[in-house]
């Protein structure tokens, strides 16, 4: 239990490392872009002096590793700063749409786990038959098409032909509960469709290859069931690989899903993030992108230590 | 002014014999009712600083919650808005606005002239970082007088209180003269419930409004819903009651949807191609002529406005305004005339580039392609080079000799001459300089009498179609459409798309 605590521990520590680098790689990469916030948003109706005038108010005046500095120096005391097209406070503007995109992951996820597990167990169980080839192909073919596309699909179905969801997305604060989950469902089912697929694969794979190990042909010999064979004795050794290939997926579900959120003006963390890159507002690039790292980070660290406790191998190494 | 673009094109003498096309809404506003809106504009870095509005989308939220000094009519006219009245001296170098009396703010304080003083001074200045400033630079002196605000300019300018309709000169409460905007508190028909940049703004009637024939849907929800697309769903859903930018594509099929009027505004927005002059080859005036010549209008406004549009004549004034030179002839596609005015340069053929982005208007470089081939019939070879979309206006747009622009437009000749075409002007991205166009402009724009203004503005037209080094191919309309629950005047504002954005206060819940 200790080794684990230690490795958490440490790789918590490289994490943040991680992001420090992150940090620096996005804020040099966004002022290696054309232009900055005055000139993005002056647009075509820039002039040098007023450009000059709001980059002064901006602070954007000074040196690139100053500003980077000074902006690292905030962060480590908690403060995200402000952003630079708005003035607004960054939490302000990162707590309402990181929740909507939490809420959406965790809607997609919600369906989308439970399904790839049972479809992944049921076609192991019952590989090359009908029923496995049909799922292979079904869900293959989901995760082929392109995220918009399916998007427009459930549209057309849903809401333009049977009417029944709403093809806007855009939750607002003071929704309730109900109406939320109503117009998050068409977004959370095409992000359902697009990572069953890998789920459900890597779930049947490990499974199977599971089946042909020894002690599986001595649970059948002694004449368990099948269920029993898959859920008692091939399941708990699977659950490893399983897990990251979920833990990857769920990260997708936060970070990838720009697309989909732009389909059903779907008011997320994604679009704000395409915004700043837009207007060039660093501030909410950085905590954006801190925020997507940092989910990446903490899932994988995850889906390892899931993976470690799992494996009564791994946790007593000798 | 609002056209069907089928009784526009198929004339007079169909008319009778086709049934008459959409019926006009009940023509009298009804009170009440909660009207959704799915702009395509709108980000996370809009604000209520007056400084830096920058879309339409802010633009109608600034509408539904602030006044102007004046505002632009639906016939085009101007007329006071929170000034009673307005009059000039002989020379239009002084100017003078009469404040309306009991307009109040929607935190309860009253409009003063010191409020009016304070707004229109955060544009001006050395350090002011506002889009208008250029604008209100000529203004020497600002001065209370009374109920009367009071402007001297350094020269004269017969259109100066139509610089005041413009969204960025909202009228915000000021305190020891700096306007405090940051709640968006205005005189407005509406007050802001919420607003989240780049999302979705709420807005709830005023019931103090001054205004008592405005205003009349008691709330307004103006969504960014920037995928065209999504729009569209929308409204033909019924989700949203009304939806801009409507891709002109797609126009044959919205219009066709049950429950949907299609709107065209034939306004002054157009789609040009800039030469620098003072390059070779763009500055031999026959050899802009030529390109001028090379160019199939009608091919571009059937292609790439899918017929939304009219062509344009090689000047940047638009059919709707008062000053539209008639008599003008309509420069054709024609490959003979551009090898004359090719020879004239003394060459067989030229070769030149063209620099285009769909950031310049949407479908740029397909009209850049269509160009290439109608002018490779007249001996001009033109290479479309395709630029980024990012960074277009700063590294594109006047730094390469030739490339697409996109022009929304100025509600008066003065403005949009002033503003692209005179030598000195910050925006002449032909840098053009033609003595007689300049000597008329600064003639026309002190010039009180409206004929000799008409007259000089006739000839400008014809200088800058003739000598000006931009080509000006097409005027691209607004397409937007409202479901039936939405009803609208018979007559609309051209100046901008949706009554020139002051649909949030002109129209109503049917």
């Amino acid at each position: 239990m200790k080794s684990i605590l230690k490795l958490v521990a440490m790789r918590l520590g490289l994490g943040l490392i991680g992001l420090l680098i992150v940090s620096f790689g996005i804020f040099f990469a966004v002022e290696a872009l054309p232009g900055d916030a005055a000139e993005a948003i002056l647009g075509q109706s820039a002039e040098p002096e007023t450009v000059a005038a709001l980059r002064k108010e901006m602070n954007l005046d000074r040196p690139a590793l100053v500003r980077y500095g000074d902006w690292l120096i905030h962060v480590v005391q908690g403060d995200l700063g402000r952003s630079v097209a708005t003035g607004r406070d960054i939490s302000v503007l990162i707590v309402p749409r990181f929740s909507n995109t939490l809420f959406l992951a965790v809607t997609a996820a919600a369906i989308s786990v439970p399904v790839a597990l049972v479809l992944g167990m049921a076609a192991a169980l019952w590989r090359y038959s009908t029923f496995d080839r049909a799922v292979t192909v079904g869900t293959l073919t989901s995760v082929a098409l392109p995220e918009f596309f399916i998007g427009y699909v459930l549209i057309f179905i849903f809401s333009v032909k049977l009417a029944v969801f709403p093809s806007l997305s855009s939750i607002a604060p003071d929704m309730g509960m109900g109406e939320r989950l109503l117009r998050t469902i068409l977004p959370a089912f095409s992000l359902v469709l697009v990572v069953v697929a890998h789920m459900m694969r890597m779930t049947r794979a490990a499974i199977i290859n599971l089946l042909a190990a020894p002690y599986i042909e001595m649970a059948r010999l002694k004449g368990m069931s099948n269920a029993r064979v898959i859920f008692r004795h091939a399941l708990p050794n699977a659950v490893a690989p399983i897990v990251t290939v979920v833990a990857l997926n769920l990260a997708y579900l936060i970070t990838g899903v720009v697309v989909v959120e732009v389909v059903f003006v779907y008011p997320g963390l994604g679009q704000l993030l395409v915004d700043s890159v837009a207007s060039r507002d660093l501030p909410v690039v950085q905590a954006s992108c801190l925020i997507f790292a940092a989910a990446y980070i903490l899932l994988n660290l995850t889906a390892d230590v899931v993976a470690i406790v799992s494996n009564p191998r791994l946790l007593h190494p000798r | 002014m609002q056209m069907n673009r089928r009784t526009l094109l198929q004339g007079a003498a169909a008319l009778g014999l086709l049934p008459v096309l959409p019926t006009a809404a009940k023509a009298t506003p009804n009170a009440g009712g909660h009207v959704r809106v799915a702009m395509g504009h709108g980000g996370t870095s809009d604000s209520y600083d007056p400084a830096t509005y920058a879309n339409n989308y802010i633009q109608a939220q600034t509408y539904g919650r602030n006044n102007m000094l004046t505002e632009i009519a639906p016939d085009g006219s101007l007329r006071g808005e929170l000034a009673e009245n307005y009059e000039a001296s002989e020379d239009a170098k002084t100017w003078r606005f009469r404040l309306r009396k009991g307009v109040t703010f929607h935190n309860g304080k009253s409009l003063s002239v010191d409020d009016v003083i304070a707004s229109i001074n955060y544009h001006r200045g050395e350090d002011s970082k506002s889009a208008v400033k250029s604008l209100v630079a000529p203004v020497v002196d600002l001065r209370a007088d009374g109920d009367w605000v009071v402007f001297e300019l350094e020269s004269g300018n017969a259109d100066f209180p139509y610089l005041f309709a413009d969204y960025h000169f909202s009228v915000f409460p000021a305190e020891d003269g700096k306007i405090d905007f940051s709640q968006g508190v205005g005189t407005g028909g509406y007050k802001i419930k919420a607003f989240e940049p780049g999302v979705r703004t709420e807005l709830v009637r005023n019931p103090d409004y001054w205004k008592s024939d405005a205003a009349f849907f008691d709330e307004i929800e103006l969504l960014t819903v920037l995928d065209a697309t999504a729009r569209v769903t929308a409204l033909t859903t019924g989700e949203v009651d009304i939806a801009d930018k409507i891709d002109p594509k797609t126009g044959g099929l919205v219009a066709r949807s049950p429950g949907v009027t299609l709107m065209e505004t034939a306004g002054t927005q157009h789609f040009t191609f800039a030469m620098d002059t003072r390059q070779a080859p763009f500055n031999d005036v026959n050899v802009r002529q030529a390109l001028k010549y090379g160019i199939n209008r009608q091919e571009l406004v059937d292609k790439i406005l899918s017929g939304y549009g009219t062509v344009g004549n090689d000047h940047p004034i638009s059919r709707s305004n008062v000053f539209f030179n008639h008599d003008l002839e309509q420069r054709e596609y024609d490959p003979d005339r551009a090898k004359y005015h090719l020879q004239q340069a003394g060459l067989d053929s030229v070769s030149v580039e063209l620099h285009a982005a769909d950031a310049a208007f949407t479908g740029a470089v397909d009209a850049a392609t269509l160009y290439r081939e109608s002018a490779a019939a007249c001996g001009i070879d033109i290479g479309v080079v395709r630029e980024p979309n990012d960074g277009y206006w700063k590294n594109v747009w006047m730094q390469k000799p030739w490339t697409a622009v996109y022009w929304s437009g100025r509600p008066t000749a003065d403005w949009m001459f002033t503003t692209a075409y005179a030598a000195d002007a910050k925006f002449n991205d032909s840098f053009w300089g033609n003595e007689r166009f300049n000597q008329l402009l600064s003639a026309a724009r002190a010039e009180l009498d409206q004929t000799k203004r008409t007259e000089m503005y006739h000839e400008m037209q014809a200088i800058v179609r003739d000598d000006g080094g931009v080509v000006i191919p097409m005027f691209a309309n607004y397409i937007s459409a409202r479901r039936d629950t939405v009803g609208a005047p018979e007559t609309v504002g051209s100046n901008f798309d949706l009554d020139g954005l002051r649909f949030v206060e002109r129209w109503w819940k049917t």
